[in-house]
This record gives structure tokens, C-alpha cells and sequence, in this order.
């Protein structure tokens, strides 16, 4: 349940981002969650409207996307899919293998609004 | 309701999706409490304290351990204790009854300690003066795991009345563990069901080297954590390279001539 502390870190994080491009709003926000970083991707949801009210990000898309878990077998040298609670190299049974990828939780891109409606191409001809 | 971001207030309307830039971040969301938890493990470095964080759900035994462990090492090392709980005071109140510096963190409702409160914990204890610091998280076996505290060493206990199967269901927590303690084992004999070598055979499903131990501060055996602690503190006193700053007056023997 630390969902909406994350989600007020995330929408912080947008923010500034947001603040640096010189936007006021922002209208999706891209985050990569792995199954094993702790997090539950329907209570981020749940809590992203609440952590962004009376903030740039008031009214942005959450796009979560789902990674898979993938470790490399030392012993085999390859590397496959696994389970949040069965790590092992499927290929040859060897249970000390490394994570690469399903522990992340990632703020990867954020969609920023333009400020100033998008010019009409009758009253800005392009020259 | 918004037909947008479906929240339910009324007058809430989103202009037409204009999507203009798209910027790519790639930044950790939890990058804020990962830069407090190096800054802690940098005072805890400096002070030469080792910092061992405990993780378990409520009631398996945390406060006990520690009161069988002071009891235990007290007159060998220099202990402290960080506890945190959502609420009261007595847990610390324990450890204080057992002449060691406690700071109790309340965390309210928040179901986790995070670097900032631990870094804000730290004025209130004599690091310099430490061998050894115990963080004794939050009852929880989800939360506590996602957040760095600075610590060097994650310590995970599991009490036998809670079932063989908890690193299985639990694998985000058990998988950061550097050893696994079951705690409770006196009621090993009574408990049919707990099997010690399941919980180890469970932690190794999530490719995790963490010794699986037995403990009972009830029964008094504390032998291998004990060891583990011991261990722990011997690698820290052990002197280790670092690396000499540089005063810019060109004395160094390392630097290549020409250069200086």
C-alpha cells in the first residue's frame, strides 16, 4: 500500500520534467513496472488521480507497461522468461541465476500538452 | 464522472488529446529515496557502524530477537536500535529497558520505513560511537522491501506458525534477503507441518544465496545468527583500500611523471 507515495514521486518527477520543457500540463505519463518491483499496477492507477490533483499532471493518462521477468543462467549461459517465484533456468535446473529485467519501475517518457492551441493551418500557412 | 481519467468530479472536462512532445525520462521513480539511503550508508560507512535492517510480517518475533540478541552481544559491542511501528512507543521502550539507545519511528499510517525517516532518526544516536545498528522495519511483509534504507544487510525473519510456504508468496521481500532467520523454532516439535528445508528450498526458487537459520530467543538458541552477526562486524573491521585524495601539490607517487 505505498502505491500513493509513489504516485505523488512519479507525478513530482513528471512535474519537473513538465517545468524544464516549459508545460503546464500534461497528458500521459509512461511507466515500465516489473513484477517483481513491488508494485501493483491497479493500485498505481487507482492512486494517480489522487496524487495529481492541483498539479501539472491533473488529468494525464497513466500507461503502465507490463515487463516480463528474464534472468541469465550462469550455468548454461542463456538467458529465458521466468516466474515472480520460480527464478531457475528453465533449460538446466540451475537455481542461482541473475535478474535481468522485472524488477524495474521506471519512469520512461511523459507526454506534454502545448500551452498554446496547435496553429491553424489557414491563419499560419507554412511558409 | 470525466470520461478522461475517470475521477468522479463533476465538472472535470479534458481538452482534446493534443499530444504535442512526447519526452523520455527513464529515471527510477524511486530515484529521491535511493540518493537519501547512499547519504545514510555514507554516515554509517564513515562511522564504521554496521547496519542491519529486520523484515517480517507483525508478531514473528522482531522486538524478541533483539532483546535475546543485546542480551547476547551487549557486552561486546556497542548496539542501537531504530524501531518502527505505525504507532506506540513500546517496542523502543523494550530495547531502552535493556540499557541500549532506541529511536522509535511512528510512522502513522505509511506501511514502510524510508531513508528519510531513518535519516531523520539518525541525530538522536551516537553513530561514532556504534558497532552495530538494528533497523527494525515496519511488521510487513510487502512494503518494507522496496525501499533502501542505507542499510548493509537485510535480515528476513519468518516464525514457524506462519507457514514453510511465505518466500513463495512473498518473493519480492524474501528475494532481497541476505539471510533468513525462522524464528519460533521451539514450536518445531508441536508444528507438523513446517518443514525448515521447504523454506530453504522456497528462498533458492528466487535464486537467493541467503542462509536459512533456526532461532528461538524463547529457547535461547541463537548459535548461527549469532555467527552471522559476528562475521558481519569481523568483514567491516577488516581494513580495506581507500583511496587517498588527491592534495595537488604533485606528491603522489602514483602520478606519472610529466603530469605533475
Amino acid at each position: 500500500m505505498h502505491e500513493l507515495g509513489l504516485c505523488r514521486s512519479l507525478v513530482d518527477q513528471a512535474c519537473r520534467v513538465a517545468e524544464r520543457h516549459g508545460a503546464t500540463r500534461i497528458r500521459r505519463i509512461r511507466l515500465r513496472v516489473g513484477p517483481l518491483s513491488g508494485v501493483e499496477p491497479a493500485l498505481m492507477q487507482t492512486a494517480f488521480p489522487l496524487a495529481g490533483r492541483h498539479t501539472a499532471a491533473e488529468g494525464a493518462r497513466l500507461e503502465m507497461i507490463p515487463c516480463s521477468i528474464r534472468v541469465h543462467c550462469p550455468a548454461c549461459g542463456r538467458e529465458s522468461t521466468a516466474h515472480a517465484n520460480d527464478l531457475g533456468c528453465p533449460h538446466c535446473g540451475e537455481w542461482c541465476t541473475r535478474l535481468v529485467a522485472g524488477d524495474e519501475l521506471l519512469l520512461e517518457s511523459v507526454g506534454l500538452a502545448t500551452d498554446t492551441p496547435a496553429p491553424d493551418v489557414q491563419e499560419a500557412p507554412h511558409v | 464522472m470525466c470520461d478522461t481519467c475517470g475521477c468522479a468530479l463533476p465538472d472535470h472536462r479534458h481538452a482534446p488529446e493534443r499530444d504535442a512532445r512526447s519526452i523520455e525520462v527513464l529515471e527510477g521513480l524511486k530515484t529521491h529515496n535511493d540518493r537519501l539511503a547512499h547519504h545514510n550508508r555514507t554516515h554509517f560507512d564513515a562511522a564504521g557502524v554496521l547496519v542491519v535492517n529486520l523484515m517480517s510480517s507483525p508478531g514473528a518475533g522482531k522486538t524478541r530477537l533483539l532483546e535475546a540478541t543485546i542480551e547476547a552481544l551487549g557486552g561486546r559491542h556497542r548496539l542501537a536500535v531504530i524501531e518502527g511501528d505505525l504507532e506506540t512507543e513500546n517496542d523502543a521502550r523494550r530495547i531502552r529497558a535493556k540499557g541500549i539507545p532506541a529511536v522509535q519511528i511512528t510512522t502513522g499510517s505509511a506501511c514502510h520505513l524510508d531513508a528519510a525517516m531513518v535519516h531523520e532518526a539518525l541525530p538522536a544516536l551516537p553513530l561514532e560511537a556504534l558497532d552495530l545498528l538494528f533497523i527494525e522495519n515496519v511488521g510487513n511483509l510487502v512494503c518494507p522491501a522496496s525501499f533502501d534504507l542505507g542499510q548493509h544487510a537485510n535480515v528476513t525473519l519468518l516464525s514457524t506458525p506462519e507457514g514453510d510456504d511465505k518466500p513463495l508468496k512473498y518473493p519480492v521481500m524474501f528475494r532481497a534477503s541476505d539471510l533468513v532467520l525462522v524464528t519460533k523454532s521451539d514450536l518445531l516439535e508441536v508444528l507438523d507441518d513446517f518443514a525448515v528445508d521447504a523454506v530453504a528450498a522456497h528462498v533458492r526458487r528466487l535464486a537467493c544465496p541467503a542462509p536459512v537459520l533456526e532461532v528461538s530467543a524463547r529457547a535461547g538458541r541463537l548459535d548461527g545468527w549469532l555467527h552471522w552477526l559476528e562475521a558481519r562486524l569481523e568483514e567491516r573491521r577488516r581494513p580495506r583500500f581507500h583511496p587517498v585524495p588527491s592534495t595537488g601539490d604533485g606528491h603522489l607517487l602514483s602520478r606519472p611523471r610529466g603530469l605533475a
